[in-house]
């Protein structure tokens, strides 16, 4: 029960770090804001349900004000602004991560990636392109033409969520809460 | 911690959190469906609004807007290539107007003042299996985390400049990953050990 609860502070509080860490560099020149690299690792490391939580405590904690979106950002502002849709598919994002790494049994970076793909991008995806057709005024095609720039890196911020996963799963496998 | 409540007082610190929230709500939704004059009067007392709180509240405030200047340009770009800017202008002032009312609740409302809101919004919960004082304890334990992981950050990255030229990057992820989570098996020893959660 504690450790169920310290944990999952622990990664809602990681979300934020990786907002506030500046340069994670992966390729030079490409500047990673990590933040859904946290939202990923929630889910994979977590689990579901677990992962669902540490995500929700880390949104009303923006919402209540906190400046804990990268760059400093927080408030009632950016559930009405342009990246509501975002805000409010994290917490989806990180239980359909965590589901994939729970149900599919095979070797834990494999399960760890697909959830990451499937959750930190198809569910996110999913809730935030309406999400800025509906702000800016945008068909949801126009609005997803607009996504389409972030799916590179989204795309090695999953392979890297994937890695962690993997890393944790063998140097503190009790850790590995998806999989306990 | 550090919150994006105003230091400068205004009328609206003494509104009560539900009454300024509850507004919001109605607002919101309201900027959907304004067009024309209506939304330039929506724009216009917004601004009166912000405004009333003094010079330095009002300053601070178009500093929070900052965020959406990309949108904005985006937006505008993509009508005066179609044409038509008064469909940017309409967009453009929904947004700014509803977020703006937003950033000045935010504003005006102290953290704990939220936090008091949400624990009591969170009481139905309770029968769920979400007691109010857990709910209040992982609140806390995230702001107390992120400092402790920045610390375990600063920590290993200096451990790794003794040893490297190099920029650490991307390489001590994991040795802060694990650190923490042993921090954090550590505090939960630590809560079992003073009576449990709740």
């Amino acid at each position: 029960m504690e450790r169920n609860l310290t944990h999952i502070a622990l990664f809602a509080a990681l979300i934020a770090v990786l907002g506030l860490i500046p340069k994670i560099d992966l390729i030079s020149g490409v500047p990673i804001t990590a933040q859904s690299l946290g939202i990923m690792l929630c889910g994979t490391v977590l689990g579901a349900k677990r992962g669902f939580l540490a995500v929700v405590l880390f949104v009303v904690l923006v919402a209540a004000g906190l400046p804990l979106l990268s760059g400093g950002r927080g408030g009632i502002g950016l559930f009405v602004g342009p990246s509501a849709g975002y805000l409010i598919g994290f917490p989806f994002a990180a239980y359909v991560a965590g589901l994939v790494v729970e149900r599919w049994q095979v070797q834990v970076g494999v399960a760890a990636l697909a959830g990451a793909v499937l959750g930190g991008i198809g569910v996110l995806y999913a809730f935030g392109i309406p999400g800025m057709a509906l702000t800016l005024g945008k068909s949801l095609p126009e609005a997803a033409l607009l996504a389409t720039p972030f799916l590179a890196g989204d795309l090695i911020k999953a392979v890297l969520a994937a890695l962690v996963t993997q890393a944790i799963a063998q140097a503190r496998p009790g850790a590995l809460l998806s999989r306990a | 911690m550090l919150t994006l409540t105003s230091p400068v007082r205004t009328w609206a610190h003494r509104v009560p959190a539900w009454v300024k929230l509850g507004a919001l709500c109605a607002w919101t939704l309201a900027m959907m469906r304004l067009e024309g004059i209506w939304l330039a009067g929506a724009v216009a007392l917004v601004l009166a609004l912000a405004a009333s709180g003094g010079r330095v509240f009002f300053a601070h405030w178009l500093g929070m807007l900052r965020p959406l200047w990309p949108f904005v340009a985006l937006v505008a770009l993509w009508h005066l290539w179609l044409g038509d800017l008064w469909v940017a202008l309409r967009v453009i002032a929904r947004l700014g107007a509803a977020v703006g009312l937003a950033n000045a609740v935010t504003m005006t409302t102290e953290l704990a003042e939220i936090l008091a809101l949400l624990t009591r919004l969170a009481r139905p919960l309770a029968r769920l299996g979400l007691k109010p004082q857990v709910l209040a304890l992982s609140v806390a334990l995230v702001i107390r985390f992120v400092p402790v992981m920045l610390l375990r950050y600063a920590q290993i990255a200096m451990a790794f400049a003794a040893r490297s030229p190099r920029r650490p990057g991307w390489r001590i992820l994991m040795p802060v990953l694990l650190a923490t989570l042993d921090d954090a098996d550590r505090v939960a020893e630590a809560l079992r050990a003073r009576g449990g959660a709740g």
